[in-house]
């Protein structure tokens, strides 16, 4: 398939956007052709996320030209960009976990029937189009279930095919990947090959860039807002990418194991479950810490990973098996309690258990330590403000300034708040829930960077990551779980291969 | 002058001002203060004296709608601190040794511990049923509201209480160095809680509980305290109210005392800039906001609007101040003054 001729369907050019002044986007271009799948890549803080609310209406952009199939086009809203063509799948879910998957999918636009153009819906249109629509992605449930009783994965399928519904000339997809496991993966790029073919121009915006190079035919690069380039996938190796988007020659990622300390296997355990469970949640599970351990989470999503968490750090409440803290049994009842015996949590879910949105960067990294200090033992204005500088200086926190409010940042830059809060109590276990989901390869590198860092430094770490390369690379010791049940253990250093392996095991 | 007008107590500042301007206008004596017999006397004066017992349950309302909530049953709760105070007390005239002397039926002081007990237990309640039974909080003091009424009127028998006992009458219509002590009462309650909210973390973690609660817990804040005590604080500010209302009125009655003084606290918190939806809240606006309610039906009294009519002109005036005070309506109201009829530009 030849991509490099025929017009682009949509073209933009010097896109300029700025929030009081402060440039988010300048002289920014685009072209996306039919037919092609295009990666949307940068680090946080690039311009990515504009770039899309741009097209798609929610930002007007200050100047630059917009055209569709060759007309100038202004898109006022959402609504407006989906009447055009461009439709768009967010990162985050924006459907109705209370509707159904067919209501999900034609809300809006509901199939008529009757006479006086349609005065009723036809349902059976609704749901028939429905089950085609998610045929198209390989998916077969019931449509007239809720969406909330489908998993996350199964939900990001329903916001694609609500989009593929559309009559679209342009698909975006924000991070469509972010929640999904490798056989999901597999089938949306099925999916998203398939549509390409019938001449869809599809702009995918990710941060893994083994997708880019399994699934995208160009490739467009911004960084701080500019663009920096455009480039067929097959001439842009991964070297080159990644020093694109950091904007300077970046050292090979190591691949082999991180040298971490070796940890006496006899060494006592900080944190022993013995037995740990919680019915419909988690079977038992035996799983030991040890101070100064990096243990590695292994498992597809929905293996039990965050409620093996949420029960270590008193978030839920186990109904069998015992904890120990340094051989003591201890019970947690609350998060509190969790982080009186030295533990710390950085949760998956950034906007509901990380940030306090209103609250600024200084107010959000102090939270956690004035917690455990209590109500009395009262950090003062300066300290807090020192404790968060020294935090945006060593994590390289980008933000105007620490009294932002931390809703205001991107996705990274809050995740690296969060943890920035964490490590501000010194805690002696961390358990590190996801916490390079939708962050760019830099950051990445930054905060295990300090993670491996601080652990030298004596702290133990439990490490749960999709991203099983990151996980092999960094463990003392990797446990893995499948349905909810721990499957074995593997040293580190073990081949990613194994640890698959491990969790594809007899089933 | 612009950036005057974007700090957040502004509007507050300038409707309380505006008001005070319209009485002082129609009133040529509403600003004037006389020294007499050793107390200050004016308009001025008496609406401080009166506001004072709702800017107390106004300060309790804002924490509680700091942290998502809402404290409906502080109507009852004056009514059921008052009542016991009342009770407690009764007080009679005793003759011994040829000198009259009025006795009380309990020591002073036990009565108003008595009261403000009650009061906190009756925040405790409210505060359990939300923190503990996560019942919505509207719901949750719907429960106090209808039933306090019912236990004030137990305690009081039905009747109106009247209080014989001249020490209790300071507290509620006193002068202390020549100003109402409930004055005192109300900006001590105000000083310590404005101490407790900014030197110690009392503040940022409710404002957290407020914002995101799941985050607040995740992060170590014992959310569900934070916000028991929020309803304790306010069950106790509604307590010292009660008092202040039943020591001026020198009685108890457990139908009306406080009646829809939950709604006024509520307008009152939200006059001063405190979004019902929780987070970011202001003790100062909270306090402004009920010096605007009094102020507003001080001048409806002294400006002679018929008692039929002036609930209807308190309403109207509250509607265009909270228009008034909201950014978008200005902002559009600019929009409509700048551009006037340029249709068709929006859809």
């Amino acid at each position: 398939m030849d991509i490099s001729t025929g017009a682009p369907v949509l073209l933009l050019t010097g896109i300029d956007k700025r929030f009081n002044g402060v440039p988010a986007l300048s002289g920014v271009s685009l072209r996306l052709r039919a037919g092609e799948i295009h990666a949307l890549l940068g680090q946080n803080g690039a311009g990515k996320s504009t770039l899309i609310k741009v097209l798609t209406g929610v930002y007007a952009a200050d100047a630059g030209e917009m055209a569709l199939a060759g007309q100038p086009i202004r898109p006022a809203s959402p609504l407006d960009a989906q009447h055009l063509g461009i439709s768009t799948v967010y990162q985050e879910v924006n459907l109705c976990p209370n509707l159904s998957v067919a209501e999900n999918i034609f809300a809006g636009r509901y199939p008529r029937r009757g006479p006086a153009q349609g005065w009723r819906i036809d349902w059976a249109a609704v749901h028939r189009e429905a089950r085609a629509l998610l045929a198209r992605l390989d998916i077969d449930i019931d449509v007239t279930q809720l969406l909330s009783s489908y998993s996350v994965a199964v939900q990001q399928m329903v916001a694609i095919a609500r989009a593929l519904g559309l009559s679209s000339k342009v698909l975006i997809l924000d991070e469509p990947t972010s929640s999904l496991d490798d056989e999901e993966v597999k089938s949306l790029f099925a999916v998203l090959r398939r549509l390409r073919g019938q001449g869809l121009a599809i702009l995918f915006v990710t941060h893994f860039l083994n997708q880019v190079y399994a699934v995208s035919d160009r490739i467009t690069v911004l960084r701080n807002g500019g663009w920096v380039g455009e480039w067929p996938t097959a001439d842009l190796g991964p070297q080159a990418l990644i020093s694109a988007m950091v904007g300077r020659e970046f050292a090979a990622q190591a691949s082999g194991h991180a040298e971490l300390p070796a940890i006496e296997a006899t060494a006592p355990a900080l944190l022993e479950a013995e037995g740990l469970g919680q019915r419909g949640q988690l079977q038992p599970v035996d799983l030991q810490v040890r101070a100064g351990e990096v243990v590695g989470l292994a498992g597809l999503l929905g293996a039990g990973r965050t409620e093996l968490a949420r029960l270590l750090f008193g978030l839920a409440r186990p109904d069998q098996g015992r904890l120990r803290v340094d051989g003591v049994a201890v019970e947690l009842a609350s998060p509190a309690d969790a982080v009186r015996h030295g533990l710390a949590l950085c949760p998956e879910e950034r906007k509901t258990d990380g940030i306090v949105a209103e609250l600024s960067v200084r107010e959000n990294i102090a939270l956690a330590l004035q917690a455990r200090r209590g109500v009395r033992n009262t950090l003062s204005r300066a300290e807090q403000a020192a404790l968060a500088e020294r935090f945006v200086k060593a994590l390289g926190i980008k933000t105007a300034s620490i009294e932002t409010p931390i809703g205001l940042l991107s996705g990274g830059n809050q995740q690296k708040a969060v943890l920035a809060r964490w490590l501000a109590i010194e805690p002696r276990l961390l358990i590190l829930d996801e916490p390079t989901r939708g962050i760019d390869v830099a950051a990445k590198q930054e905060i295990m960077d300090e993670i491996l860092r601080l652990a030298r430094g004596g702290m133990a770490v439990l490490f749960i990551s999709s991203e099983m390369n990151e996980v092999v690379r960094v463990s003392h010791r990797i446990a893995v779980l499948r349905e909810r049940r721990k499957v074995g253990e593997l040293p580190g250093g073990s081949s990613e291969d194994a640890v698959y392996e491990l969790i594809a095991a007899e089933t | 002058m612009s950036q005057m007008f974007k700090h957040r107590l502004a509007w507050p500042l300038v409707t309380l001002l505006l008001l005070l301007a319209i009485n002082a206008a129609f009133n040529p004596s509403f600003l004037h203060l006389e020294w007499r017999s050793g107390h200050l006397y004016g308009s001025l004066i008496d609406i401080l004296n009166r506001a004072a017992p709702l800017v107390l349950v106004s300060l309790g309302m804002t924490l509680v709608i700091a942290t998502r909530g809402i404290d409906i049953s502080v109507g009852a709760v004056v009514a059921i601190a008052a009542a016991i105070a009342a009770w407690m007390i009764g007080g009679s005239l005793v003759v011994s040794n040829g000198a009259a002397a009025q006795v009380s039926r309990f020591p002073m002081w036990l009565a108003i511990v008595g009261a403000l007990g009650a009061a906190l237990a009756c925040g405790l309640w409210n505060g359990l049923l939300v923190a503990r039974v996560g019942m919505q909080p509207i719901i949750a003091t719907l429960i106090l509201m209808v039933a306090g009424r019912g236990i004030a009127q137990l305690i009081t028998g039905g009747q109106i209480i009247t209080i014989y006992y001249a020490p209790f009458f300071f507290i509620g219509s006193g002068y202390l160095f020549g100003l109402p002590f409930s004055v005192y009462v109300a900006a001590i309650v105000f000083a310590l809680l404005y101490l407790a909210i900014t030197r110690s973390a009392l503040g940022l973690f409710i404002q957290a509980v407020g914002i995101n609660p799941g985050a607040a817990r995740v992060a170590g804040v014992r959310a569900r305290r934070i916000v028991v005590g929020a309803y304790m604080f306010c069950g106790f500010c509604a307590g010292v109210a009660g008092l202040l209302i039943s020591s001026n009125v020198k009685s108890a009655d457990g139908n009306n005392a406080g009646q829809l003084l939950e709604l006024d606290a509520i307008l009152a918190v939200t006059l001063g800039g405190t979004a019902l939806t929780g987070g970011r809240f202001s003790l100062v606006g909270s306090v402004i906001g009920a010096l605007i309610i009094q102020t507003l039906t001080y001048a409806i009294y002294s400006l002679g609007v018929p008692p039929e009519i002036n609930l209807v002109v308190k309403a109207v005036v509250v509607f265009v101040v909270m228009l008034l005070q909201s950014a978008e309506f200005r902002a559009s109201l600019r929009q409509l003054a700048v551009r006037p009829a340029h249709g068709g530009a929006t859809r």
